[in-house]
């Protein structure tokens, strides 16, 4: 499968009154054409800085850097830095060739618009449409992410939806011109858990129908096993380990995953009658002030004085492209 | 349901209804109906779940049976007592008794205050004859009883992180000992690795103090390990009220159902049913007629429409309100 985007030793940091503050540190990944790669933390582990840092939305130099390389294949095979293009540039790439959709759907749609409006907007924007043409266009998309009464709803407002329907009118502009790449950030988060499947189960239709790219931004594990084909967990700002769905959830191999794993309430499991639930003790680290070594050996009950707080480990390959960073894994799966 | 003695909290055919101002003249006057004919009993010493999407009425349940908002009708009876019409004065005394946990950790906190002054308040309103030293000790008391060390009584609440600052919303509930909490979304604010810190601290409060909890939620998953019985809520009503286990094994109700099907579970290994439910819910200020939830259902009949369908033991201490007893549902995997 043909690479659709690489991100290369991507690192983020912020400019702030504590000093300049790391918030992403040296991730790399690929996300192949019709695949869908979750990327999974908590609060303040980078994962929403990373999917901002790849379409060049944070704050501009010198209150955010960025280093490293945003590779996107374009719908002319070529392949560009995102990171070297003009800004000019750059605007036809966003809500273009890749689109984008938020946690909140309510913030990101402008009240005083109609849902036609906007998503005439972007057809305009990017295409040389005609205005009627734009608002058909529209309806067509209305219709592709399943509201109902397509051309009657065109000329609602957005607090007329409820917000599965606003989530699907945000979908709807998002691929309003194909893009062959959709960053969808805590899409689900927001809504209610039958909506939430509603709107998983369009967003795998509609890839099966464009064979899109899709990142998807979570922290919500049970969403991640899914939606996701790939998993990167990442923890104060970088990437803990990474690999295909099964594999990563079903035999974690980095302390914090299975942490993780572990601390998710399941309905399946309460059927077997397990009541108490195992939790990582401790908090997430302040990105200002890093522990020494692995950032997480703090809260690992794997840690090891002398190893784990010496020296970041390296992210490493434990076979079939599972990647993990830890200095343990290896006896930590033995001991298992 | 449970024998008299047992039961800390009874809610008889509660009714919580808003009306909305008229929006024009040409506007009819319109009543939100939140919660509608809801009866249920709470078992000293259990924890139960109240599961809802938004919009069910669970939170307004929530407050009105600790009278925060008076009840359109029906009764609330708190340890033995009518309390659905007591006034203001003689509520006072049973305020104490029963507390209330906020979902969220930054709104609920006074960003001007400091953690003692917030764990004073409650007994400066209960328990004025306390001296400073006794108010201190009991400070001090409740900070060791959620995890937090006595040296924090002195910062303010930006200073810690959200499942600490759950953690203060918690001890300053439990500062005037009550008998009953209820927890609304607890812990749907928290990150993943702190809402299970937060769950287990509720249960072993609950156990060391002889609690009583109503688990307010949208998350069965959340009280799955947490809650002895469950009680889940379509459009102001409880449509399925059954023991936790027996609830996930063999649900009732297709609205139940549903829920299970859509409740993520992190194994993409599992085979599981999916049922996408289609639409959206309706308007509480104009609800279907007959069984609120036969717009989405799949197994939806003509009668469906002609009567709100009662709330009915189908099993021991399991009710359901769905008139078609033949339906065999899923469960979301077998038990």
């Amino acid at each position: 499968m043909t690479v659709q985007l690489e991100v290369r030793h991507l690192g983020v940091s912020f400019r702030t009154d504590d000093g300049v503050v790391p918030a992403v540190h040296d991730v790399s990944f690929e996300v192949r054409q019709g695949e869908t790669l979750a990327l999974v933390g908590e609060s303040g582990s980078g994962k929403s800085v990373t999917s901002l840092a790849i379409m060049r939305l944070t704050p501009p130099p010198p209150r955010a850097a960025i280093t490293g390389q945003v590779l996107l294949r374009g719908r002319d095979g070529a392949i560009r830095d995102l990171g070297q293009l003009p800004e000019g540039r750059m605007r036809e790439v966003r809500g273009n060739e890749i689109g984008m959709i938020f946690q909140e759907p309510l913030t990101s749609l402008n009240p005083v618009h109609t849902i036609g409006a906007q998503i005439a907007e972007a057809l305009a924007y990017h295409r040389s449409i005609g205005r009627r043409a734009a608002f058909v266009r529209a309806a067509d998309l209305l219709d592709l992410v399943g509201i109902p009464e397509p051309r009657r709803r065109l000329s609602s407002y957005p607090h007329q939806l409820s917000g599965g329907m606003r989530q699907r009118v945000m979908i709807a502009i998002a691929l309003a011109c194909d893009p062959s790449v959709l960053i969808a950030d805590e899409p689900t988060t927001a809504l209610d858990v039958t909506v939430q499947a509603q709107i998983l189960a369009l967003l795998k239709d509609l890839q099966a129908r464009t064979g899109m790219s899709i990142v998807f931004i979570t922290h919500n594990l049970g969403v991640v096993a899914e939606i996701a084909d790939r998993v990167m967990v990442m923890y104060a700002g970088r990437i803990v380990e990474q690999g295909d769905v099964v594999p990563l959830l079903t035999r974690p191999l980095m302390p914090y995953t299975m942490g993780l794993l572990r601390s998710v309430p399941r309905i399946d499991w309460s059927a077997e009658g397990r009541t108490e639930l195992e939790m990582i003790g401790g908090r997430v680290p302040d990105p200002a002030r890093l522990p020494a070594g692995c950032s997480f050996h703090p809260r690992c009950r794997h840690a090891l004085a002398g190893l784990c707080e010496t020296a970041v480990p390296e992210l490493l390959d434990a076979g079939d492209g599972h990647l993990v960073r830890c200095r343990r894994w290896n006896d930590i799966r033995a001991g298992a | 349901m449970t024998g008299e003695t047992q039961a800390l909290v009874e809610v008889a055919e509660l009714c919580k209804w808003f009306a909305q101002p008229r929006r024009s003249l040409t506007h009819r006057a319109e009543t939100i109906r939140a919660v509608t004919d809801v009866s249920f009993a709470i078992r000293r010493g259990e924890v139960l779940g109240l599961v809802g999407e938004s919009g069910s009425g669970k939170s307004t349940i929530g407050r009105t049976i600790l009278r925060l908002w008076e009840p359109t009708s029906g009764t609330i009876r708190f340890d033995g007592q009518d309390i659905t019409r007591l006034s203001r004065r003689q509520l006072k005394p049973l305020r104490r008794r029963m507390q209330l946990v906020f979902q969220d950790p930054f709104g609920s906190l006074n960003p001007r205050m400091t953690v003692e002054a917030i764990l004073a308040t409650p007994l400066i309103i209960h328990e004025a004859r306390l001296s400073a030293g006794e108010r201190r000790e009991r400070i001090a008391g409740a900070l060791a009883k959620v995890g937090l060390a006595r040296h924090y009584a002195g910062r303010f609440p930006h200073e810690f992180s959200g499942g600490q600052r759950q953690r203060i919303g918690i001890a300053r509930a439990l500062m005037v000992e009550p008998l009953f909490l209820v927890a609304d979304e607890p812990v749907s604010a928290l990150d993943v690795s702190i809402q299970a810190q937060i769950v287990n601290l509720l249960l072993r409060l609950k156990d060391e103090l002889g609690l009583t909890i109503l688990f307010i939620t949208h998350d069965l998953a959340v009280v799955a390990h947490s809650a002895d019985r469950i009680a889940v809520m379509y459009l102001g009503r409880i449509v399925e009220l059954a023991p936790t286990r027996e609830l996930f094994g063999n649900p009732r109700h297709p609205y139940t159902e549903a829920l299970l099907s859509a409740a993520p579970i992190p194994d993409p290994t599992l085979q599981r049913q999916r049922i996408v439910l289609t639409g959206d819910l309706p308007s509480p200020i104009n609800p279907p007629s007959g069984c609120a939830f036969r717009t989405r259902c799949r197994y939806a009949i003509a009668d469906c429409a002609t009567a709100v369908p009662p709330l009915r033991p189908v099993a021991a201490g399991h009710l359901s309100a769905c008139i078609r007893a033949d339906l065999v549902l899923g469960a979301p995997v077998k038990p």
